[in-house]
């Protein structure tokens, strides 16, 4: 959460524009993501999230704009920003045929992290999760709620400053989501900003602040309570009904 | 009863996917089923639609067997499986005129059942299936399901990963059905859908948990809840899980839920505790229990977590 933040915000984007082509998929967006800050960015599939993030992942050149992403400048320090990030996706996160041990020895090893501390790390690792008796296992073997916990730990298993959650949740029962998202509470408390992209408006309610895209603009950005105030309303879901149209084009 | 399940069950080598599932949906009843992914609910749905054998048990759909009467039932069922299976490669109208003739029947946009959700689809009638919008492909999959008038629904999932608007869009069009008393029976890993539903049956690891309708399910919610509001959710969340009379502790949004061990813990003991913890700005009032914290209270009675 948000408790102490720095005055300089750890994502600065200023009037993104991102062109494929005639279509603009991001229309000039401009945001400011502060350190240690869980920040929701929602819409409906194809409103450009997924754009978003990749530009801000240093996978992608924008057209125009200004971005920094933990202080590196995205045209020039790609490469710094990809060091300084971890990324997480619901389709893509770990590697079913390798075991829930070589996942983590794997990711830390591109990450270039130390063989003493990749050792120790793991060990926590396996045991705050209570993942020891299955550290030779396959991660196909795994639950869907054991595969999220330990992709996100994975995550940030290189203590990066930033990590991107890419339609992370959805699927699991009410019990395992909350412990996903107790498990972004720690990370954020730690000092690591959370960037989450969700279709799923009940999981903006969780953020510290929110930010709603539509067909590739910003259509409002707030935190959950102010926006509910706004929209005069008790769920996200309104909300988002009442700002989205549902245009098909 | 026009759906009858009687102690069904089937496993996947060592994974038990239903465990002697029983339950009934009346004649012209939204039936809701509603769980996580892994539940069950395809499972079900398959034995229903006679796609798949149960291991034990028998389910019956307006009096016909699923294993004997199979060829009779598909006549009388619409399936809306959870993957978009409609051919992607086809326009809006060819995927009606296909599923229409399967079941022998014409494509008529103004057939009663389908004349308002495809009032919606027929500017796009020329697009192929694969090129339309998620919501817009549930509303022509829900179209090629009712073609042929079926008697019994079966929706798999049919809002997942479609955005807000048209879920309740989707939403909407099912109660308009259940005017035209066709039975319908659709699961959800949404739990706020429940409440659209005339009865739901909340399942998780194959087992039925409980069968009640929306209201009946979040009255027979027996513990006090509590909400916490405060700016520091993951300390108090801390602070609370190392609480001796702390029977569960959640996040819930921007709040808390809090469950005490028993009903004389008051608001006040718990503040007390928490600010001595050095959590402060906290408030507790008692909140209304809603599905999540339903199926929520339900699994913990069933087992541990694991």
């Amino acid at each position: 959460m948000n408790t102490q933040t720095d005055n300089k915000p750890i994502i600065a984007v200023r009037n993104l524009v991102k062109k494929f082509g005639s279509f603009t998929a991001n229309d000039h967006l401009t945001f400011d993501v502060h350190k240690g800050e869980i920040f929701g960015f929602l819409g409906a599939n194809g409103a450009g999230k997924t754009t978003a993030i990749r530009i801000l992942c240093g996978l992608s050149a924008p057209t125009s704009g200004e971005l920094t992403v933990a202080g590196f400048d995205v045209y020039k320090n790609a490469d710094q920003i990809k060091k300084n990030i971890g990324y997480m996706s619901q389709k893509f996160s770990l590697y079913d045929d390798m075991t829930v041990w070589e996942n983590i020895r794997f990711y830390a090893g591109i990450y270039r992290m130390r063989r003493k501390d990749i050792r120790e790390k793991t060990a926590d690792l396996l045991k705050k999760l209570d993942l020891e008796p299955v550290r030779d296992k396959l991660i196909a073997g795994l639950s869907v709620g054991w595969k999220q916990k330990l992709a996100f730990s994975i995550a940030i298993f290189h203590s990066p400053a930033i990590v991107f959650l890419d339609e992370p949740t959805g699927g699991v029962d009410p019990v395992t989501r909350r412990q996903f998202w107790e498990m972004i509470y720690e990370a954020a408390s730690n000092g690591i900003t959370v960037f989450v992209t969700t279709h799923y408006m009940d999981e903006a309610e969780y953020c510290d602040r929110v930010c709603i895209m539509t067909e590739g603009k910003i259509i409002a950005m707030n935190t959950p309570s102010k926006l509910k105030e706004e929209y005069d309303t008790d769920s996200m879901d309104e909300v988002f009904r009442k700002l989205a149209r549902n245009v098909e084009t | 009863m026009e759906i009858v399940i009687d102690t069904v069950s089937k496993a996947y080598g060592n994974t038990q996917a239903l465990d002697e599932v029983s339950m009934s949906v009346s004649r012209g009843e939204l039936f809701g089923l509603i769980g996580p992914d892994g539940a069950g609910k395809t499972t079900l749905m398959r034995i229903l639609t006679s796609l798949l054998l149960p291991d034990k048990g028998r389910a019956e759909l307006a009096g016909l067997d699923s294993r004997k009467d199979f060829k009779a039932l598909r006549n009388i069922l619409g399936y809306m499986p959870g993957r978009f299976s409609l051919y992607q490669d086809l326009s809006v109208e060819e995927n009606l005129t296909f599923f229409a003739s399967i079941f022998g029947e014409k494509f008529d946009p103004d057939f009663y059942l389908i004349r308002d959700i495809y009032a919606q689809l027929a500017p796009f009638k020329k697009r192929l299936a694969g090129r339309l919008s998620g919501g817009m492909k549930q509303k022509l999959a829900l179209c090629c399901a009712l073609i042929h008038k079926p008697r019994i629904l079966i929706l798999d999932e049919p809002t997942t990963g479609v955005d807000a608007v048209s879920r309740k869009e989707f939403w909407d069009m099912l109660s308009q059905l259940r005017q035209e008393q066709i039975t319908t029976l659709v699961s959800t890993p949404y739990m706020d859908e429940a409440v659209r539903c005339d009865r739901v049956a909340l399942i998780q690891a194959g087992k039925i948990m409980d069968i009640n309708t929306p209201a009946g399910v979040v009255d027979s919610f027996k513990p006090e809840l509590y909400s916490i509001a405060t700016p520091h959710i993951y300390q108090t969340l801390l602070a609370l899980k190392e609480y001796n009379d702390t029977y569960s502790v959640y996040p819930f949004g921007q709040v808390i839920h809090f469950i005490p061990t028993d009903a004389s813990v008051s608001p006040h003991k718990v503040q007390d505790y928490l600010t001595k913890k050095g959590i402060e700005a906290v408030s507790i009032t008692p909140a209304l229990p809603n599905i999540e914290d339903c199926f929520m209270e339900l699994m913990q009675d069933e087992h541990t977590n694991g």
